[in-house]
């Protein structure tokens, strides 16, 4: 998402930095969260880096309290080991770490999401053994998914990720609906927001259905509903959320800078 | 005890065609050098297991080297896809590729379960998502057969009654790892991020070793993993044998190789080209 949006005349931003800025903002400082890699890792890293000093970053390679100085491509890139406060082999981060339930957040992306916050990364249209696109698969999610104390996903919004049912579960959100991650034993609370480039819904406390409960400044209810493949309800009044303001933009484009200038 | 040889003598040794064989390395130390030794050596029917095929498993899926893959996650970290793999399922080419995937926390247990010699590891996971079910609905469009031979299942707790997932236990015949540095008695010692190497190598029959170095005496590294030489079958000295990904203390992750393999892995033609001029054109590893 390239297109420029100029909310006021002082600041001017895409719909991806607004998204960050956004996801950025749903973490606490003091926080441990469970980083997956793409957008999440650049909303935590934008969280450490402005309102969040003290934020656990924990990514699945093993490292712990990493506190990388640029955006690592990679869950494993050399310099999370190097200023991480741990560094851990693979069993053990999921069996001792993960697993029991001590951390805060899972921050998770996704190809396909439904209603009930469901996400599929495994494989799209036609059937399981001859898709019509294959995606990379689990990785870490699932029992990120189950684990965490609670999961934030981060995704663009559109018809076709959006869906009714996703094609295949790759990692459960409220599954059918309400009481069924307490009947599957699922012990973390379940995705709490999904954060777009459009906005932020959050599950209905009676229905656990998603619905939009903020917008960006310039966007419409009803834009969104168009770019969702279910019957979006919208909160009765959706908090209108604010813009970057220069220190976030700053610090998200000092990042990104980085890392196009190590790609060159 | 370990035997210190070239890589091609290594990969001539220890692998063969129909094995199964785990290359381990997650993100940090993958080991290139052996992969490429075969392709070189042209090993067929393979059963290839990794939690992250990378670009490692793209290069030995497009150059038909696999029949199966088992694995977590199959995607090029921050890039994309795999295109190679992707071709692979979509179209079966060159050859068809079986899959069998999990998530990263059960591939790890389930290395744990070979490791410790037990037939499965235990976790909570996989509840309630389409991986553990045998059959689901795709979508409304039909039932989705995700495991032939299951080797996912769920256990009762003998002690509180819980239902628990148990997941199989993996013994490949080859693990291929590579490691910062080995001594001359075949002791192995890697550090920075250890991922799932030691299970891969102590669940496995044979193992192979590339090092960034052989060295008189291993001076020791803070969280280094030492798998002792009596544990390993072959060390073979590689120096920047992980690249594109990195030895920790000896190379950076090549993160600009990443993104450029998208363009060439994307189509059957350069990646032929690529395989004949960075692979087959290569000599293989000698000491």
């Amino acid at each position: 998402m390239t297109s420029q949006v100029s909310a006021d005349q002082a600041v001017t931003y895409t719909a991806d930095e607004m998204m960050t800025v956004s996801a950025a903002r749903a973490l606490r400082d003091g926080m441990t969260c469970f980083v997956g890699i793409g957008l999440p890792s650049s909303a935590a890293n934008l969280a450490r880096a402005t309102h969040a000093p003290s934020l656990v970053l924990i990514y699945e390679s093993g490292t712990i309290g990493a506190k990388p100085a640029q955006l690592p491509l990679s869950i494993g890139d050399g310099m999370l080991a190097e200023t991480a406060d741990a560094v851990v082999s693979v069993p053990e981060i999921f069996n001792y770490w993960l697993q029991p339930g001590r951390i805060d957040v899972g921050f998770l992306g996704a190809a396909q999401i439904d209603k009930f916050g469901n996400i599929n990364t495994t494989a799209i249209g036609g059937d399981y053994r001859n898709p019509k696109v294959r995606l990379p698969g689990a990785g870490g999610a699932p029992e990120i998914a189950a684990s965490c104390r609670e999961v934030i996903v981060v995704v663009r919004q559109s018809h076709r990720s959006f869906v009714e049912r996703v094609d295949f579960v790759t990692s459960v959100g409220y599954g059918s609906g309400p009481g069924d991650r307490e009947r599957l034993g699922l012990t973390g609370a379940g995705p709490k927001k999904i954060i777009t480039d459009l906005g932020v819904l959050e599950p209905d406390p009676e229905t656990l259905e998603f619905t939009l409960t903020g917008l960006y400044p310039g966007v419409s209810a009803s834009v969104a509903k168009e770019r969702t493949g279910w019957d979006l309800a919208i909160a009765a009044e959706p908090e209108i959320i604010a813009v970057p303001a220069p220190a976030e933009l700053d610090a998200l484009r000092r990042f990104q800078g980085m890392r196009a200038r190590s790609h060159q | 005890m370990a035997e210190i040889v070239s890589l091609a003598e290594a990969v001539e040794r220890a692998i063969h065609d129909g094995d199964t064989v785990a290359m381990e390395g997650f993100t940090h130390l993958i080991p290139f050098a052996a992969g490429h030794e075969v392709i070189r050596q042209r090993r067929r029917d393979l059963t290839l297991i990794r939690m992250t095929p990378d670009l490692i498993y793209d290069q030995l899926i497009g150059a038909g080297c696999a029949r199966k893959l088992i694995f977590s996650w199959g995607g090029n970290p921050g890039v994309g896809s795999l295109h190679r793999f992707r071709d692979a399922v979509e179209h079966s080419w060159p050859v068809p590729l079986e899959i069998e995937e999990h998530s990263h926390a059960g591939m790890a247990n389930r290395y744990v379960a070979g490791a410790s010699g037990l037939p499965f590891a235990v976790l909570r996971g996989y509840n309630g998502t389409d991986l553990y079910r045998p059959e689901t609905l795709n979508g409304g469009h039909g039932p989705v057969p995700v495991m032939e031979g299951p080797t996912i299942k769920p256990i009762t707790c003998p002690f509180t009654g819980e239902t628990l997932t148990a997941v199989s236990a993996i013994r490949p015949d080859v693990a291929v790892i590579h490691a910062q540095r080995a001594d001359r008695s075949g002791n192995v010692q890697l550090w920075g991020i250890t991922g799932v190497q030691k299970e891969a190598v102590l669940a496995s029959a044979r193992s192979v070793v590339t090092v960034e170095e052989i060295v008189d005496e291993l001076d020791p590294r803070p969280g280094a993993v030492v798998l002792p030489g009596w544990t390993v079958s072959f060390v073979a000295r590689a120096p920047d044998g992980a690249h594109p990904s990195y030895a920790l203390g000896y190379s950076v992750r090549d993160n600009d190789y990443y993104v450029a393999w998208d363009a060439i892995a994307r189509e059957r033609d350069t990646f032929t080209r690529w395989l004949d001029e960075q692979v087959y054109g290569v000599p293989a590893g000698r000491l």
